[in-house]
């Protein structure tokens, strides 16, 4: 599955899509394989706030638990409900589904985080 | 309506068929109104009519239970039992869990009216018999530990942690510091960080060396004055023992820091070996593991907690006490020429509860413990004398040690240290084939077994983790052995009938994704 | 050594096959300096006859052949005989933690309707496969609250038994978990509801009380739970009584039930092993403790039966679990679960029905004796009931106890207030003959002190 270029990567395995000043945050294409079948989500309310490098949330297949971690420091404005009942779309479109949306704080933390071509390299080196 | 065909049929290869194909609905699907399993006496008192003297709280709508006949019930149950494997039927090598032997005997005495009657609240006068047998289990347990006082209340290993760590966090307590961090090698249970948590401890990993065990460098770095103890499974977690023990001890001592030991290999070194005589501080046994009192299917257990004399006064209420007036208490029969019950105690000399306990941790549960299971590891004690307990421990070792020689030439040993009473492997050289270890696991069920500790410990990656106990026979190892080897040339050969196993059993692979997914938790009617 | 299936010649010959001289070489890993050097100081080995007589004798010690009006958290209640015969069947008895879905499914399923029972008699959606007892249950439910709610305060009625306090406020006391404590009314023996509203606030997470209350007496939960709901707090009940709900009106207002089902054909060994459990609505699933068992099915369509959701538990969360719970009580969940299929409908209802009468027969008579009075007339009550007598109880007591009866349980032990009064329960198991017996020895204590 390709990683998308206007996307950024953390090496916790979520990306972020920014648009405007709001940040959709989701999982990458491999963090939902290595996770396998995910049975639910954990995620925080609106109005929130997310911290750079913090846990926000999880992710759970069966038998693990996988925190999920703030690619930025911001406030969340939107949780996909979705997830509630669906959470194995993070399995099938995992780059195209959101799990929250944040307003960010300082737009240029982005800057610190991974390219696709840099977390492709990464990720390689992982596994 | 379910019907045969809805069974798929299954191959029946294995040693033990442990399943009856029935189907059997659900208790409720099979209820009909106006069955009746159960017949009242006439009552003797003037009747009353609950809904007068209840009023607004006298219940309208019954629960919706079963409506059923003796006989059915009977059935339903033993139809069901069917579909469980068990000790009863064969081997169960689960590492970590000790499945032995529950011997009958322990049931027979633990229903004996005067003991499984007794109401805790009846005067102690009245409880002399179950005391005395608390009493005894506690000399037993504190002989085989070489500790200095005990607590039987807590209701599991779990608990049993949990109430250990408290008498660490009280002592530090009574130190002026109750101190921040508790240490955990990566090898450990889950059980035991989960404690150091609810305990009001933040974790801390210790990594294991090379060999499994304790990185004695690591240890030294991470113990500073706010770490409060180190909880270590001895023999670990791979079933070696950590011959650093003093060692270790020392470098926690001299921090202030504590040692608590996991207990729940203890059926390596009963008789062998004890942790009160290593440097041990505080730790908990599993009467449901090392002193055979059944799982029942995941309960009940009994986790007593065993400690140092510094520790004592932290014990949680209430504490068993001879009657403090009496002295010269009778001694618990010693020699072999002696019996239990040969020293009856004197009339005066009363066993009792004291709750006047003003440094105690407080109470940890209702009543003073799972006593059910007290008088059955007495009686696994009694059966076998200080010969008998030494003489499993020898068959544990002996057992993992020979199913060790016998498959280390087919599944990667990843620590090579010598083995007490469990082998962990490695299915690094099935992996590469593409079956890995709980896949394995299931296709063992077709031969007969019951699969063992499937990816525990997490220091080892894909491990299979072998605890054979006393209780197998040298026929049982050798059909489990060639079980084993069986598989490992499956998956040589024929790894998709590997990767498909379960084929044997009433139902297949059961969907767990869609169970969590869509929790159904419980039966409701639909009509 | 007659567990131990082997000869010493096969202990020879496996030896041989490891490659060790002796069982001491696999021994060696050992320092010497730990290896124990005599013999265990325990009992010699006992054969099968002896050990029966050791405890039959132990037993007889206990004293039989009593009648008992104790209650306070542990009940007599008759045990149909089928629950021993069945729990003793290898297959439950000697399975172990039902991991193995595929050869657990016996388990698995007795555990689904089990869960399912406790479920309809608390008037709850979920229940779980058990807890150790109704004391740890009631501590673990408060902190399942504090997860669910944030908050990390809890409120608590005196009326709940006093050993469930004493277990919460050790599990609370390191978990930053400060508990207020409310008194009862005198008149009615009832959760004081005005010191109740002052206390519960927006920082409540919790409030824990119990029904039966310790004193026998029914609370009036929707009262409780409006007053808890004001402030968004989760409202416990703990029930210690199981039988109750045959006739009592259950919690449904509740958010969370924590229960002992001992009563549920437990024999009363001395207090334990017990089978506590936690019953809650469906949006608290993921915060509960424990396993719990979940429908679904295998790879050709057959329903089956697993442990699920067990990322809430320790293997796999490690310190962030829910609980450090692991074994539980599953099979003392079983002998609840027939005796519930026993009983069935129709029949927890009348078993309520007869506790009722004998208590009401009991309190009724017992306190018309001179010199004694029934309390907490004013509410309604299940099998269990507070009386005051004149004389000491110590006094009437050693001559019930002559009369191989126990009386009931002094209760200035944990509440100093309340001198010289007893609660007493009376089951179905008690009879009218006991209950006279026991009126008559009260009814002496006039005539001793002229």
């Amino acid at each position: 599955m390709p990683y998308p270029a206007n996307y950024r990567y953390t090496r916790e395995h979520e990306w972020i899509e920014l648009t405007g000043n709001i940040g959709a945050i989701g999982i990458t294409d491999y963090a939902q394989n290595s996770l396998g079948d995910i049975v639910y989500v954990d995620a925080p309310k609106v109005g929130d706030p997310v911290t750079t490098n913090a846990s926000f949330g999880s992710v759970e297949s069966v038998k693990a638990v996988s925190d999920l971690f703030s690619p930025v420091t911001g406030t969340v404005t939107a949780v996909n409900e979705e997830l509630k009942n669906a959470p194995d779309k993070l399995n099938e479109k995992p780059h195209e589904t959101w799990i929250i949306k944040v307003e960010l704080a300082d737009p240029a933390e982005l800057n610190a985080l991974l390219d696709a071509a840099a977390y492709e390299a990464f990720i390689a080196e992982e596994s | 309506m379910t019907t045969d065909a809805m069974i798929p049929a299954r191959a029946t290869t294995g040693k033990v068929r442990s399943h009856q194909t029935q189907n059997e609905a659900l208790l409720f699907e099979k209820s009909s109104p106006g069955k009746r399993a159960y017949k009242l006496p006439p009552l003797d008192v003037p009747a009353v009519d609950a809904a007068t003297l209840l009023g607004t709280v006298h219940r309208t709508t019954p629960g919706e239970l079963p409506e059923l006949s003796e006989i059915e019930i009977i059935r339903h149950f033993t139809r069901l039992s069917t579909w469980n494997y068990a000790i009863d039927l064969g081997m169960y090598p689960l590492g970590s869990c000790t499945m032995k032997y529950n011997p009958r005997v322990n049931e027979l005495v633990a229903r004996i009216e005067g003991l499984a009657e007794a109401h805790p609240y009846r005067p102690d006068s009245l409880a002399q018999g179950i005391l005395e047998v608390i009493d005894n289990l506690q000399r037993c347990l504190l002989e085989i530990t070489g500790m200095d006082a005990i607590t039987l209340q807590p209701a599991a290993g779990a608990h049993g942690e949990f109430t250990g760590i408290l008498l660490v966090r009280a002592w530090h307590e009574s130190q002026g510091n109750p101190r921040k961090k508790i240490l955990i090698p990566d090898s450990a249970h889950g059980t035991n960080p989960a404690t150091a948590a609810i305990c009001g401890y933040t974790v801390e990993n210790l990594k294991s060396n090379s060999e499994g065990g304790i990185d004695l460098e690591a240890l030294t770095r991470q113990v500073d004055e706010e770490t409060a103890a180190l909880m270590l499974t001895n023999p670990s977690t791979i079933g070696v023992f950590e011959s650093q023990i003093a060692k270790i001890a020392e470098i926690l001592h001299a921090k202030g820091a504590l040692l608590y030991m996991d207990g729940a290999n203890m059926n390596a070194l009963v008789g062998k070996a004890r942790p009160g005589d290593f440097g041990v501080d505080v730790m908990h046994l599993n009467l449901h593991k090392t002193f055979s009192t059944p799982h029942g299917g995941g309960g009940p257990g009994s986790g007593p907690v065993a400690c140092k004399a510094f520790l004592e006064p932290f014990l949680p209420i209430p504490v068993l006490v001879r009657n403090p007036q009496t002295l010269g208490a009778p001694s618990f029969p010693r020699s072999s020429a002696e019996r239990v019950g040969d020293h009856e105690p004197q009339p005066a000399m009363q066993l009792g509860w004291s709750y006047n306990r003003p440094n105690s941790v407080g109470r940890v549960r209702a009543f003073y413990g799972n006593v059910g299971m007290f008088i059955r590891a007495l009686a696994y004690i009694l059966a076998n004398g200080p010969d008998g307990l030494r003489q499993t421990t020898e068959d544990a070792v002996l057992n993992a040690n020979y199913i060790r020689a016998k498959l280390e030439d087919i599944y990667e040993l990843p620590y090579k240290t010598a083995s007490m009473h469990e082998v962990v492997f490695s299915d690094k050289l099935q992996a590469a084939r593409g079956v890995k270890t709980g896949e394995i696991a299931k296709r063992l069920i077709d031969y007969g077994f019951h699969p063992y500790t499937v990816s525990f410990p997490m220091i080892v990656h894909g491990a299979l983790m072998i605890e054979p106990t006393e209780s197998e026979s040298l026929e049982e190892l050798d059909l489990f052995i060639a079980a084993m080897r069986a598989i490992s040339r499956e998956v040589e050969e024929t790894p998709e009938l590997v990767k498909t196993a379960p084929h044997s059993t009433r139902v297949s692979k059961l969907d767990e994704v869609q169970a969590a997914r869509k929790p159904i938790l419980r039966w409701k009617r639909t009509t | 050594m007659r567990y131990l299936p082997k000869s010493p010649a096969e202990r020879e010959a496996m030896l041989a096959e490891i490659g060790a001289a002796s069982i001491d070489d696999l021994f060696a890993v050992i320092p010497a300096e730990h290896r124990l050097k005599h013999d265990l100081n325990v009992p010699r080995a006992h054969a099968e006859s002896e050990i029966i007589d050791y405890f039959r004798a132990a037993g007889t010690k206990n004293a039989t052949d009593y009648a008992s009006f104790l209650g306070a958290g542990a009940y007599r209640h008759y045990r149909p005989v089928i629950i021993d015969s069945l729990i003793q069947r290898g297959e439950f008895l000697t399975s172990y933690t039902p991991y193995q879905a595929e050869i657990s499914q016996g388990t698995l399923q007795a555990i689904f309707e089990f869960q399912t029972m406790i479920a309809e008699l608390t008037g709850m959606d979920v229940a779980n496969a058990s807890m150790y007892d109704g004391s740890t249950g009631a501590a673990e439910a408060v902190m399942m609250a504090v997860r669910v709610t944030g908050r990390h305060k809890a409120v608590v009625a005196s009326t709940v038994h006093p050993e469930y306090r004493e277990v919460l406020a050790t599990y609370a006391k390191h978990q930053g978990l400060p508990t207020a404590l409310i008194g009862y009314d005198a008149e009615t023996g009832r959760l004081d509801l005005a010191a109740l509203e002052a206390k519960v606030t927006e920082e409540t997470a919790a409030v824990l009380v119990q029904s039966p209350n310790f004193f026998g007496v029914i609370e009036d939960i929707p009262a409780i739970a409006a007053i808890a709901h004001a402030k968004r707090a989760l409202l416990i009940v703990s029930i210690a009584e199981a039988i109750s709900l045959g006739v009592v009106r259950p919690p449904v207002e509740a958010d969370i039930v924590s229960m002992e089902a001992q009563s549920f054909g437990v024999a009363l060994s001395y207090g334990g092993p017990f089978c506590g459990v936690i019953a809650a609505k469906e949006q608290f699933v993921r915060q509960m403790p424990g396993r719990l068992v979940g429908q679904t099915v295998d790879s050709t369509g057959y329903r089956g039966f697993v442990l699920t959701l067990s990322t809430r538990e320790q293997h796999i969360r490690r310190e962030k679990a829910t609980s450090n719970i692991c074994t539980n009580q599953a099979l003392v969940a079983l002998m609840a679960t027939i005796f519930l299929s026993v009983y069935g409908k129709e029949g927890i209802r009348e078993l309520a029905e007869h506790n009722l009468a004998k208590a009401n027969y009991a309190a009724q008579t017992l306190s018309a004796q001179p010199g004694a009075k029934l309390l907490f007339k004013g509410a309604p009550r299940f099998h269990e009931f507070v009386l005051q007598t004149e004389e000491a109880p110590a006094a009437w007591s050693q001559r019930l106890l002559d009369n191989k009866i126990v009386g009931g349980i002094d209760l200035s032990r944990w509440y100093p207030e309340l001198q010289n009064c007893t609660l007493w329960c009376a089951t179905e198991i008690v009879t009218r003959a006991n209950i006279d017996t026991a009126a008559k020895v009260l009814a002496a204590w006039p005539v001793e002190a002229l």
